[in-house]
C-alpha cells in the first residue's frame, strides 16, 4: 500500500446555473465553504488553513485575508494558487504539503465565480495582450484551436475522433442531475453538427461558462482516522508550469501535464492502467486527447483508436469524468478544476450517487490552465 | 470582406522596450532580438534572454520568412471588434530565425495548410500596419 500524503474528508459543490443576479464570488465561496464543511464532519474551528482563487474584478489583492475574514477564519496558512483550471488540483498538494510541514493540520481548498449581468474584468498589460490579440486572437478558443490543428496535421486525427469525447461526457452528464447538459445528450453527429466556433474546434466541444463553487477540506492522514472520517488518501502529485501564450508553446501536441503524471504516478507507487475513474480536465476535447496521450494510456496519435475501444461510463471498463466532465457538467471558471477532484472523491468514498463504479480503488485528476501550460496531476485511493 | 483597417479592435499596448518593434512594424520592417552571449533569437521583445540570462540583446531585422505551424479559422471571434471580417484566419508562425510568433494570416486562395511558407506582409489592422503573413509562392524560396 503507498503512503497517504493527506486525506481529503469534506466535498462540496453548488450546482453549476448558466446565470446570477446579484451574486458575490464571497457569497458563493461561504457557501459552498459550509456545505464542505458539514461534509466532513467537523467544525468550523479545526480549519487552520485557507488555499483560494484569485478573484479578479472583486478583490484584486489581499484574497485570503479577504475570505478568511468573511468566514471567520484565522488561518495559520493562507495563499492564493493561481494556476487557472490546475489551480484546485493544485491547492490539495500544497494543502498536504502545507500539513506535512508542519504549519497546520485542516486547509480549506476553495474556488468559485458568479456570473452576474456584468462580470467584472481587469484589463491585461502583459505580452500576450501586447502580441497576440492586435492580429485577431482574443480568448482560449483560438490557443486550443491551434493546439487542436497542429494535433490534427501530425498525426492524422478526425474530426469524429474529437467528437467522441466531447460525445463521451455527454453522455456521463446524463446520471448527474447537476451538469449544466442533464437531460442533452449529444451524438457524435451532434457535436459535428454543431456550429465552428475556431477550427477545428466546434461549439459542443468547448465547455459552457457558467457560475458555480467548489471546495475540499484535507487534513492530515493521522487526523481523519481519530476523527473517524470518511477520507480519501493523497496518493501522489505533479506540478509542472512551461509557458502562457500558445505562440510560446515548447510543444503543441504534447504538455507539462506529461511529466506532472509522471511524478504523480511515481510518488504513488502505481501506474495509468491501474486507475479505476480518469478524471481528466476537459476545457475542450483536444485537451483530453493529449492527457490520454501523454498519460501513457496510449500512442501519440492513438487517442481515436482509444475512444473506439472502450466504454468511458461509470459501468463501463474505463470509466472517465463520471461527472460529465467540464464538457457536460459546465466550466464554473476557476473551480472547473476542482469538480474533477471532487468527483474522484465522491467515486473513492462510495458517495457517487446513480454513478457510483464498482469498488474504485485510484483515481487520476488532473487540470490544466492557461493554454496547455499549467499542468497538475493528482493519483487519489480509497481509504483501505 | 470588410477591410482590416476599418476594424474598431484592440492595437497592441506598447511598452517602452517594444517602442522600436512597433516603430520598425508601422514602416512595414519585423524587428526580433537577438542574445550577444547566446546568439539566440528571441520573439517576444524581453529585458533578458529567455535561453541564458543575458541582458545583452539587441533588435535585428528578421528575414519575414516562416512556416505556419497551425492555424484556426476563426467563426465567432473573441472580440466582437473582429466580427465584420469572420470568418478570418490567425496562425503560430516559425520564423527561419527560430522563434514562433502568432499572427493575422492572408488567406488569398482558400484554407492555408500547417506546414506552410509564409512572408510577412505589412497589413493595416484597425488603423496600424502590424505584421502579418502570407501564402509564400511555391518555389519562390529554397527553404
Amino acid at each position: 500500500m503507498t503512503r497517504s500524503r493527506a486525506a481529503l474528508i469534506g466535498v462540496a459543490s453548488l450546482k453549476p446555473v448558466r446565470q446570477t443576479e446579484g451574486e458575490t464570488t464571497l457569497g458563493m465561496l461561504a457557501r459552498v465553504s459550509a456545505r464542505a464543511l458539514a461534509d466532513a464532519r467537523i467544525e468550523k474551528d479545526a480549519i487552520d488553513g485557507l488555499l483560494v482563487g484569485p478573484q479578479v474584478g472583486e478583490t484584486p489583492q489581499h484574497v485570503p485575508a479577504t475570505v478568511a475574514e468573511y468566514l471567520g477564519l484565522q488561518p495559520v496558512m493562507a495563499n492564493v494558487v493561481d494556476l487557472g483550471g490546475a489551480s484546485g488540483p493544485g491547492m490539495i498538494w500544497r494543502a498536504a504539503a502545507a500539513i506535512s510541514a508542519g504549519m497546520c493540520e485542516t486547509v480549506l481548498c476553495v474556488l468559485g465565480n458568479h456570473r452576474n449581468p456584468e462580470a467584472p474584468r481587469s484589463a491585461n498589460r502583459n505580452p500576450i495582450r501586447e502580441f497576440d490579440v492586435p492580429f485577431g486572437a482574443s480568448g482560449a478558443n483560438i490557443s486550443y484551436a491551434l493546439l487542436m490543428q497542429a494535433h490534427m496535421a501530425k498525426y492524422g486525427t478526425s474530426a469524429e475522433d474529437f467528437a467522441l469525447i466531447a460525445h463521451w461526457a455527454r453522455a456521463n452528464a446524463q446520471r448527474n442531475p447537476n451538469a449544466i447538459f442533464y437531460g442533452k445528450p449529444a451524438s457524435v453527429e451532434d457535436v459535428l453538427n454543431s456550429p465552428l466556433i475556431a477550427s477545428p474546434l466546434h461549439l459542443y466541444e468547448i465547455v459552457m461558462p457558467v457560475a458555480g463553487a467548489e471546495a475540499v477540506i484535507v487534513t492530515s492522514a493521522r487526523r481523519a482516522k481519530e476523527l473517524g472520517s470518511r477520507a480519501v488518501h493523497l496518493l501522489g502529485a505533479g506540478e509542472k508550469v512551461t509557458h502562457r501564450a500558445v505562440s510560446q508553446a515548447p510543444n503543441l501536441t504534447s504538455g507539462p501535464l506529461k511529466p506532472s503524471m509522471e511524478r504523480a504516478f511515481a510518488q504513488a507507487g502505481v501506474t495509468a492502467d491501474q486507475m479505476s475513474l480518469l478524471s481528466l480536465y476537459d476545457c475542450y476535447t483536444i485537451m483530453v486527447a493529449a492527457t490520454l496521450e501523454d498519460s501513457g494510456l496510449c500512442e501519440p496519435g492513438g487517442f481515436g483508436r482509444f475512444m473506439r475501444e472502450h466504454d468511458f461510463g461509470p459501468d463501463g471498463d474505463k470509466p472517465m469524468n463520471t461527472h460529465g466532465g467540464q464538457i457536460g457538467y459546465g466550466q464554473p471558471d476557476l473551480a472547473g478544476g476542482m469538480t474533477h477532484v471532487v468527483e474522484a472523491v465522491h467515486q473513492l468514498r462510495g458517495t457517487a450517487a446513480g454513478r457510483q463504479i464498482n469498488n474504485p480503488r485510484f483515481a487520476l485528476a488532473t487540470g490544466n490552465g492557461a493554454t496547455m501550460s499549467e499542468a497538475v496531476a493528482l493519483v487519489l485511493g480509497a481509504d483501505e | 470582406m470588410s477591410d482590416l483597417s476599418e476594424l474598431k479592435v484592440p492595437g497592441p499596448t506598447e511598452i517602452e522596450l517594444t517602442k522600436p518593434f512597433w516603430k520598425a512594424a508601422a514602416e512595414g520592417r519585423l524587428l526580433i532580438q537577438r542574445c550577444e552571449d547566446c546568439s539566440k533569437a528571441v520573439f517576444y521583445p524581453r529585458e533578458i534572454c529567455p535561453h541564458c540570462w543575458s541582458d545583452k540583446l539587441h533588435f535585428e531585422e528578421a528575414s519575414g520568412r516562416g512556416r505556419l505551424k497551425s492555424f484556426s479559422v476563426v467563426h465567432k471571434p473573441g472580440h466582437p471588434g473582429w466580427a465584420p471580417v469572420a470568418p478570418y484566419v490567425v496562425g503560430l508562425v516559425e520564423l527561419d530565425e527560430g522563434p514562433t510568433m502568432l499572427s493575422h494570416i492572408l488567406t488569398g486562395a482558400g484554407e492555408p495548410a500547417v506546414g506552410d511558407r509564409l512572408n510577412m506582409k505589412p497589413t493595416n489592422i484597425g488603423g496600424r500596419v502590424l505584421p502579418a503573413f502570407e501564402t509564400a509562392d511555391e518555389g519562390a524560396y529554397n527553404g
